[in-house]
């Protein structure tokens, strides 16, 4: 049973290495998500935020200018999970939650 | 039961270290715009600061510092802050999150954008914090159970 478990995972892996040596180069300006209009010409979310994320919103912080305006959904998401995970340790492990219950 | 440190060294030290991680943290968070780091960073700086505190002091000094009741509200305020941020862009008739429908009309749309930007990180950078330290907080309450 393990020289099952290690051949697939070797395979796996190997499957990954060969699935990765197809993937564009960083920066490559003739992959698809770095040129300015897509197959259908609509034009590319990335290229569009470098262009015009200064004009848009006076921010010099590219990163910032996309986390919180144009993808601040995402943000908002990020922080709902943050506050979920600090009630849920109120709710489990706060003492006068469980002294009012009993 | 955490046990308080008896050393007199290590209280001093950490309440002369603490103020300038939590000053270095509003740095952060409102110097966002300009530099690396934003809300979630700048919230964790001001949870290690006050962290740093509630570790080497007993309870009665870091309830002065920041009450443990306040943890979980001001985590839902600074959520809220969020959310109505993008709420009331949306009642001014732009999207959900739509910055430049924000009632500020002495500024540019762009300057606009930038301040609900800071605005949305102060919201952010206050659940993280706040949540920190009830994560820090209950922790310790489940262990004297």
């Amino acid at each position: 049973m393990k020289i099952i478990n290690y051949t697939s995972l070797v395979l796996i892996g190997l499957l990954l290495i060969y699935a990765s040596l197809g993937l564009p180069y960083r920066g490559d300006a003739e992959a698809l998500v770095n040129k300015e209009k897509s197959l259908i010409g609509s034009p590319v979310a990335s290229s569009y935020y470098i262009q015009n994320a200064y004009k848009d919103m006076n921010t010099p912080n590219i990163v910032t200018s996309i986390l919180g305006d144009y993808r601040a959904f995402d943000t908002l998401g990020e922080e709902v999970v943050i506050f979920t995970a600090g009630i849920i340790c109120f709710l489990l492990l706060s003492k006068e939650r469980k002294s009012e219950t009993k | 039961m955490k046990q308080s440190s008896d050393s007199p060294i290590i209280l001093l030290l950490s309440r002369v270290i603490s103020p300038y991680i939590m000053l270095f943290g509003l740095y952060v968070i409102f110097h966002g715009h300009y530099s690396p780091g934003g809300g979630f960073q700048g919230g964790a700086m001001l949870a290690a600061s006050i962290l740093l505190i509630r570790i080497s002091a007993e309870e009665k000094v870091y309830e002065l510092q920041f009450k443990k009741s306040f943890d979980i509200p001001l985590g839902a305020f600074g959520v809220l802050i969020f959310f109505g941020v993008g709420l009331t862009a949306m009642l001014l008739g732009g999207n959900f999150l739509d910055y430049h429908f924000l009632p500020m009309d002495w500024m540019s749309k762009a300057d606009i954008r930038a301040m609900g930007i800071l605005l949305i990180e102060v919201g952010v950078g206050l659940a993280v914090m706040t949540i920190l330290v009830a994560i820090y907080d209950n922790l310790l309450e489940g262990e004297d159970a």
